[in-house]
């Protein structure tokens, strides 16, 4: 394109017709090519040739982040791979000959937050328009931005010659929910760093903003305290390479945020603790054979008050170290049957008035932890079981519903809305449990507000998460499992609902996508026969 | 000194830790975890002696070398690049430089490979009657594999390899063993299928590879199919350049087909392709006109096609230089010709093949019209000295076959039955029905394909001997090169097991423990084999 930016409409269709002329005659394959699909986009027929040589981000005058924007500038380092796939020259210097009429991406953002984390309540929304030579993307926040750029990554494709292309198109944005999380569980096997990296590589291609890290459960403690080593050097599969070091987590917050992805620990308790045990004798509840101890152990010892004085003292590090304003306290599938064993906790039972009533216990348990969070200024995300015992909970508090069948889901949501809780929804998508064909039909279909319930309870539906839990997954597996299947729980929670309820549409849709994220690196599995371009080149 | 250690193989520790939840449904019992007395053997051998006095492996001098009474020797490529191969595998890491240290404990310096029939076989193709028995002894200072054939040879090497373990100061060790060993079945293979998704060369490498570390012998190339036709004919290019997925990214060409083979010939694998007719044939007809059915929608041409046209002669002149040049590509003596769901509608549709019927007195029993055509196709194949394999409808359907055709039972109920009427008739055949492991389910599925028994089905011992062995498929409709290799491996070694080890072996605790092991081996020689289950392996993977 030889002529300059003149941002007008009637510009724009002049220049539609004369594309017309000129590209009719080729045949171009486009497809609406944005997963999950915007909220609004309109688009012609009329396209841009991008050249790699002459192509720039650059900040709008009026743009609140500028150069220095380490979270923005990072982000055209990234995307300018991702766009130009075939490009592999340096990029040129701006003050070249030849370099006069670059294509320019102007960024407009209104509040930098450049060194700032993403947050429950970040704006996402964005403004792209791709007209007159230029694409114009406009956000309030740096978050947006993030969005917009990957949107604009997906609008440009290459011809059968190579060349790249955008076409004129027009796009308002933002998420359908707020909370649009994947679980990655990395106590029943260890993932490596790489493997947890390039998942959240592959959620900002699906504009996922959450990772839930259940980063210790039953089989193995990784997460290496400083305040209690023991955890990890002895219930880690290895005490050293199967351990995340302070560094590991820092790194993994970094490369989310740097993402737009808020990370979400869990430090799930009293049950889902075995592995604890090993490095903090005393924390969890001896079982009892009859009259004496059996050597093995049950939930945490909810009866002593050094187990308080334990997690006190371990979430005080947990909150210091992962930023989120939100921490997840588990409080799952509690087995009584360790406490009933145990004569000292029958006798706290005892003491204070619970009868045999076991969830008491364990609601008098939560509601301790609760508490700790809330001392450390968090806001607390536990499992549905939590609420299902109707613990005394701070209303603030956000259920996970993780179990149930389609009808018990909908009861479910209804109620815990009905009591004025937040929720978010994992139920449907637990992505670990595979099946032959195309399950992602399944994921994509789901009506996450079908439930009876006020406009009002419907607005306490903060998100959804798809889960993989690690029974069967590793390093080895992950990826194909998880891509491009989660990408269909990604467009049900990003976009709007009726725009994207048909199977039908979204499958040549997705099929282009998921070429697209093998492109990019992401071992996405196909979703039947057929082809990409650029095939799979490891093993 | 004599070392003796308790058999923990350290080199591949694998615990498994049990979790007590999971999340929804189970479907499978899992298996008690305890340590097997064979350690990491996968599949089995067939007698195992062994010992708990342990030798060490020295870094700096172990060497596989030929035996002096060994029929093959430097001349033996086959056999030298095996052993630099298994030489990697147990020292995955780079050799240790400097002198060998005068000795302060027993160790096994050598692996002498004796190949003890006058004819090694070294320069040949494995074929259907290839000898792969082989004795192995381990000892100090010296281990001797004793093998008839390279092929042997090779597997014994693959054994050797799996004894290998560290121990807690990190030395390699083995234990005193004397192993006698061959295959309960002579056909023991693995269908990938590179139409419905084309798979790079690399992705097919790799699991021969994979395929050798768990003895399987035959590579069942299923290389075209309705959706592509990756294959790069001489005769015919425009077949691939029509109709593959594109004609120049995703095809084989002659040499890419000629690697494969020599490659799978180094492992003592065979190559079968497959070149399915009449139906499953939509891609031949981009590149081959007439060749396929015109269908009919009322009196005129609907413009779809259907099975290859078995009406005319053209068809047979070009089927007869295509499997020409088919039977020289490849050099094992089989061809798998298919002849497996074909449909008859499109047949039934088009006038010219209702005239035909009605000349050759077919009556409306389309299936005499398949058989015609097969028994043409057979007969062309015939002149090329070549054998073939068909899938079961076409004896279902009552062609008539030569009595050296191997037929392959795929269908899924009743397979027993299926087997006993195969044999009955006298035919050889391989069984795949209950090893279809495109069908992917929740939790520890590899039981199902470990427990199949493929001679439980109502027969006399003859007919039971002519069921020469089994095929793990991988049918391509949700399979690529970015989730091909984890499907694949371990649930096809439990069949690798099944197919290889006596029919006693089915101590499903006892295989779990050292499939662990064998998966978490697989997994550091760089096969991103997937877990059975909860837990880890010292070296996790490290690619993405």
């Amino acid at each position: 394109m030889e002529e300059k930016t003149i941002s007008n409409s009637r510009r724009c269709y002049k220049q539609w017709l004369w594309f017309m002329v000129l590209f009719m005659s080729f045949s171009v394959i486009y497809v609406d090519a944005v997963w999950p699909m915007p909220q609004m986009i309109s688009s012609s027929m009329a396209r841009y040739t991008l050249n790699p040589r002459e192509f720039i981000f650059q900040y709008s005058s009026g743009s609140s982040a500028q150069p220095g924007c380490s979270l923005l500038d990072s982000a055209f380092e990234r995307y300018f791979p991702l766009i130009f796939t075939d490009y592999r020259a340096a990029r040129p210097r701006q003050h070249d000959e030849w370099f006069r009429f670059p294509f320019t991406v102007v960024v407009h953002v209104e509040r930098a937050e450049c060194e700032g984390y993403p947050d429950a309540d970040s704006s996402e929304s964005y403004k792209l328009s791709v007209c007159s030579g230029q694409a114009a993307l406009r956000a309030e926040t740096v978050w947006g931005a993030l969005r917009g750029l990957e949107s604009f990554s997906q609008l440009v494709y290459q011809d059968d010659f190579g060349e790249y292309f955008v076409n004129e198109t027009k796009i308002e944005d933002f998420p359908r929910f707020q909370f649009r999380g994947i679980l990655l569980d990395t106590s029943r096997h260890y993932l490596p760093l790489h493997a947890i990296l390039k998942t959240l590589d592959a959620m900002s291609y699906n504009k996922f903003n959450v990772f839930h890290w259940h980063i210790v459960d039953d089989p193995s403690f990784p997460y290496q305290s400083s305040t209690f080593p023991d955890l990890s050097s002895k219930g880690a599969f290895h005490p050293s390479t199967h351990v995340y070091t302070q560094i590991d987590v820092k790194r993994v917050i970094a490369h989310a945020r740097l993402r737009g992805i808020r990370v979400l620990a869990e430090f799930d308790s009293p049950g889902h603790t075995q592995s604890w045990g090993k490095g903090q004798p005393g924390l969890l509840t001896p079982c009892y054979k009859g009259t004496v101890p059996s050597g093995t152990f049950g939930p945490v010892n909810p009866a002593n008050s050094s187990s308080y004085q334990f997690m006190t003292r371990l979430f005080k590090e947990v909150t210091s170290v992962f930023p989120d304003s939100y921490v997840h306290l588990g409080g799952d599938e509690v087995d009584f049957t360790c406490w009933k064993s145990n004569p000292d906790v029958r006798g706290f039972m005892l003491k204070m008035g619970f009868g045999t009533d076991y969830t008491k216990l364990e609601s008098y348990y939560m509601e301790n932890m609760v508490n700790i969070t809330k001392g450390l200024n968090k806001t607390a995300i536990v499992w549905q079981d939590v609420f299902d015992y109707h613990e005394k909970i701070p209303v603030d508090t956000v259920l996970h519903i993780w179990k149930g069948s389609p009808g018990q889901i909908q009861q479910e949501l209804s109620s815990i809305t009905l009591a004025g809780y937040r929720v978010i929804l994992a139920a449907p998508w637990y992505i670990n449990h595979i099946d032959y064909g195309q399950d992602w039909e399944k994921y994509y279909t789901i009506q996450p507000l079908n439930f009876t319930g006020t406009e009002q309870q419907k607005k306490l539906v903060i998100g959804g998460e798809v889960c993989m839990w690690g029974e069967y997954v590793d390093a080895t597996n992950l990826s194909p499992r998880l891509w491009p299947r989660a990408s269909a729980a990604g467009e049900r929670l990003w976009s709007d609902e009726r725009m994207t309820s048909s199977v039908i549409d979204a499958f040549p849709r997705l099929v282009d996508f998921r070429c697209r994220l093998l492109r990019r690196g992401i071992q996405a599995e196909p979703l039947f026969v057929g082809h990409c371009r650029h095939e799979y080149q490891g093993i | 000194m004599i070392a003796t250690l308790k058999f923990t193989a350290l080199l591949l520790a694998v615990v498994v830790c049990r979790a007590t939840q999971d999340y929804g449904y189970k479907d499978v019992e899992e298996p008690t975890l305890g340590d097997s007395q064979y350690g990491s053997l996968w599949p089995l051998p067939q007698k195992v002696q062994m010992s708990t006095v342990a030798f060490k492996l020295s870094g700096v001098s172990f060497q596989i070398v030929d035996a002096k009474e060994s029929s093959s020797g430097a001349s033996c490529s086959l056999l030298q690049n095996a052993y630099r191969r298994y030489d990697e595998y147990i020292f995955p890491i780079s050799r240790m430089q400097g002198q060998n240290k005068k000795k302060a404990f027993a160790s096994v310096s050598e692996l002498q490979v004796w190949i003890t029939s006058a004819d090694s076989e070294c320069d040949n193709y494995p074929s259907v009657t290839s000898d792969e028995s082989y004795k192995l002894s381990v000892d100090s200072p010296v281990a001797v594999l004793k093998a008839p054939k390279v092929w042997g040879a090779l597997r014994g090497l693959e054994t050797f390899s799996q004894l290998v373990y560290e121990d807690e100061y990190g030395a390699k060790s083995i234990n005193r063993t004397e192993i006698q060993d061959f295959p309960r079945f002579t056909h023991r293979g693995l269908l990938l299928d590179s139409s419905r998704h084309f798979l790079p060369i690399k992705v097919i490498l790799a699991n021969l590879e994979a395929m050798a570390w768990n003895k399987f012998n035959v590579f069942h190339w299923h290389i075209v199919d309705d959706p592509s036709f990756p294959y790069m004919s001489r005769t015919f290019p425009q077949l691939s350049q029509q109709g593959a997925y594109h004609p120049y990214t995703h095809v084989y060409t002659p040499s890419d087909v000629k690697m494969i083979i020599e490659f799978a010939r180094l492992r003592g694998i065979r190559v079968v392709s497959e070149f399915d007719t009449p139906g499953h044939t939509q891609s031949w007809g981009k590149g081959q006109k007439d060749l396929l059915t015109p269908c009919y929608s009322g009196a005129s041409p609907s413009g779809s096609f259907g099975p290859v046209n078995p009406i005319l002669n053209t068809t047979y002149d070009f089927m007869a230089m295509f499997f020409k040049e088919v039977s020289t590509v490849f050099p094992d003596a089989y061809i798998h010709l298919g002849g497996d769901e074909v449909d008859f509608s499109c047949w039934k549709s088009n006038p010219d093949i209702q005239k035909f019927m009605a000349q050759q007195g077919f009556g409306t029993d389309y299936s005499k019209l398949e058989s015609f055509y097969i028994q043409r196709l057979l007969d062309i194949v015939t002149t090329t000295n070549k054998g073939y394999m068909i899938w079961q409808e076409v004896i279902d359907n009552g062609v008539k076959l030569k009595s050296n055709t191997v037929v392959h039972v795929w269908m899924g109920n009743k397979f027993e039955e299926e087997l006993q009427k195969v044999t009955e008739a006298g035919f050889t055949t391989i069984l795949s029905a209950p090893w279809y492991l495109d069908y992917i389910s929740y939790g520890q599925d590899w039981q199902k394909y470990y427990k199949v028994e493929p001679l439980s089905f109502n027969g006399t011992d003859a007919q039971k001997k002519l069921v020469v062995g089994g095929e793990a498929c991988l049918w391509g409709e949700y399979v690529d090169a970015t989730n091909l290799t984890p499907r694949l491996w371990p649930r096809a070694s439990a069949v690798g097991e099944r197919l290889w080890s006596d029919k006693d072996v089915k101590d499903t605790n006892d295989a779990y423990s050292r499939l662990i092991q064998h998966r978490c081996r697989m997994v550091q020689r760089g096969i991103p084999a997937e877990p059975l289950f909860t837990g880890y392996c010292a070296h996790e993977y490290k690619g993405v």
